[in-house]
């Protein structure tokens, strides 16, 4: 509706500048493997928003998809041996097969159905993590090589590491903001507000929900795979459903629906838990108080509110 | 004895009662969810909590008060079920105009807090429940042992299924109820308070999560996360059943607990996944599921 016309978008592109600006400067600032984990967890945010905001489909299964492409890129990072473009690459297309099997199976429930589905199937693939060999079980796969892209940066190097993720990161988001704004976005958006009638208009509804769920998958699959090479490390907290929960929340805290309020939500989420890793439980506590308070009384979040102020979509 | 299939009866049917256990416990947690969506439509996933405070509450009474486990069968449904119907007036009720969405997420961090505070005061480890003296010892059926306890969980939560489906199938008060599942605004206006009807069911469908709990506390150890993964296994069981049918919730219940407990006789490594390989194949046959009519 108010996103017809490009010109009307400027401000947006001033909230980019922004945003990059801050995220260029903030590691000369802030404690840069932090960033680096609250950047591989904005871009999952993201894709994980491209469904719930703009299909309308609560995937609560998108751990699956963090945490087996973190497996496989460390996988092919450290047994295999392969350069960390490759390897992120690899853990990518792993997760949007899944994506892709996982989608046929859950878009055939509507709704509550849809994210009762994923959430059971994403604990399957859990337990088939824990299980097979190749995963080690509850040690994870450690001391992941982080390489050299393509043979030239040194990945070891934290501030080359961060830039890096930083570049990855932003391509995801505007590869995000490209489909939004599309026709192909648009066709999304009318899905979630009238699905008949979508139908109707003769668009595949099905479809288009696939292939937004293959694109969701494959960028969280970007995500967990980055966050592999970060940490150098693929455990199974990434696919238990607690991080399902969690890229949930970043979603909703930030803003349902907005371009940015993921990126927000995913700062502020990971912010917290750095300052409550020491309280144990409590972080759940809190979290599941976040949930509450933003479901009751914070439903647009914290860009939506912010974009409701200057009366434009952010 | 002979062995059946190259596996030893006894091994067998232990485990088939395992199996029969489980299904107690999935048939009564997908019937509550199941009557609570009908009329709130909401996902409650707080039910997984409310099912560990129901067995917490139990083990309270005996630690604290003293009253054993009659006693608790009776007081902690109506404890939790109390507490359920203060959620519901307090924060549900302010989502029934929004999307479904909403609904699973705010109990689901309502799930979060309860589980995080049990886990706060109790750590993860779990608190041991005795078994009531009445219900202790067991029967030799010849072909298997068969423990008091665990005949007196299937036979009573069959029990209460039955119970309640006769209430919502067969009496005045349940066709109001499934009135009002349709259609709300007319039912009302015909003079039937349909808000406090929904305050009740919410209470109701709570208390059958946590009578679960307290029949689970004697065989599972009483564990602030025992409810965590177990709603999820209750979901693909919702999955799988579909929850337009009350006895189509039980008869899911039961039979997946069955199915589990055989694949733990048979092939125990996929014990864990069964019911997930089953609700996928059901989505690819009839996505509606099985006891599911097409929306």
């Amino acid at each position: 509706m108010e996103e017809g016309a490009s010109p009307r978008l400027g401000h947006q592109w001033v909230a980019f500048a922004v945003m990059v600006t801050l995220l260029v400067a903030a590691p000369f600032v802030v404690y840069p493997v932090f960033l680096m984990k609250a950047l591989c967890f904005a871009l999952f945010a993201c894709a994980f928003n491209l469904l719930i905001g703009y299909v309308g489909l609560l995937s609560f299964g998108h751990a699956t998809f963090l945490g087996s492409a973190g497996y496989i890129t460390a996988h092919a990072a450290k047994v295999w041996g392969w350069g960390p473009a490759t390897a992120i690459l690899a853990g990518a297309a792993a997760a949007g097969v899944l994506g892709l099997a996982v989608g046929v199976l859950a878009i055939r429930r509507q709704g509550i159905y849809f994210a009762m589905t994923t959430l059971a199937l994403a604990q399957m693939i859990y337990f088939f993590c824990l299980q097979a060999p190749f995963t080690h079980g509850e040690d994870g796969i450690q001391a992941v090589p982080r390489g050299r892209l393509f043979g030239l940066l040194d990945l070891n190097h934290t501030l080359t590491l961060y830039f890096v993720v930083l570049a990855v990161f932003l391509a995801g988001f505007l590869i995000i903001y490209r489909a939004i704004h599309s026709p192909f976005g648009q066709v999304l958006k009318a899905i979630r507000e009238n699905e008949p009638r979508a139908i109707s208009l003769g668009y595949k509804a099905d479809q288009y929900k696939l292939i937004a769920f293959v694109v969701s998958t494959l960028l969280a699959g970007v995500a967990g795979g980055t966050k592999a090479l970060v940490f150098q490390l693929a455990s199974l907290t990434d696919v238990h459903w607690t991080m399902s929960g969690e890229v949930v929340l970043m979603t909703l805290l930030g803003g349902l629906g907005t371009v940015f309020g993921p990126v927000v939500g995913a700062f502020l989420v990971i912010t917290l838990e750095n300052y409550l890793a020491q309280l144990g439980a409590w972080v759940t506590v809190v979290q599941g108080a976040i949930f509450v308070v933003c479901v009751l009384t914070f439903r647009r979040g914290v860009v939506g509110e912010l974009a409701r102020l200057i009366r434009k979509p952010l | 004895m002979i062995p059946i299939l190259g596996i030893p009866p006894q091994a067998l049917f232990g485990q088939l009662l395992i199996g029969l256990i489980n299904g107690s416990f999935y048939a009564l947690l997908s019937l509550g969810l199941a009557v609570i969506f009908g009329l709130l439509n909401i996902i409650n996933f707080t039910h997984g909590a409310q099912y560990m405070m129901g067995a917490f509450v139990a083990w309270f009474l005996l630690q604290y008060a003293g009253l054993g486990y009659w006693w608790a069968l009776l007081i902690a449904p109506i404890v939790v079920g109390a507490l359920g119907i203060l959620l519901e007036r307090v924060m549900l009720k302010r989502l029934y105009g929004l999307d479904h969405l909403y609904g699973l997420l705010l109990t689901f961090g309502l799930a979060l807090i309860i589980q995080g505070l049990f886990r706060n005061q109790f750590g993860s480890s779990g608190q041991p429940y005795t078994l009531p003296a009445q219900l202790a010892g067991g029967q030799n059926l010849g072909f298997m042992f068969l423990p008091n306890y665990r005949a007196w969980v299937i036979g009573f939560s069959l029990t209460i299924c039955l119970a309640t489906w006769f209430v919502i199938e067969r009496t005045r008060l349940g066709a109001y109820l499934r009135a009002a599942t349709e259609n709300p605004t007319l039912v009302q206006a015909f003079g039937i308070n349909v808000p406090r009807m929904i305050t009740l069911t919410y209470g109701f469908g709570v208390s059958l999560a946590a009578l679960a709990g307290v029949m689970a506390a004697p065989i599972y150890q009483v564990n602030p996360l025992m409810g965590a993964d177990l709603i999820i296994v209750v979901f693909a069981v919702v999955v799988i059943g579909g929850m337009g049918s009350i006895l189509g919730s039980i008869v899911t219940g039961f039979g997946l607990g069955i199915i589990e407990g055989l694949t733990k006789v048979f092939y125990p490594e996929a014990s864990n996944t069964v019911i997930f390989v089953i609700m996928v194949l059901v989505l690819l046959v009839k996505p509606a599921g099985l006891f599911g009519r097409a929306q």
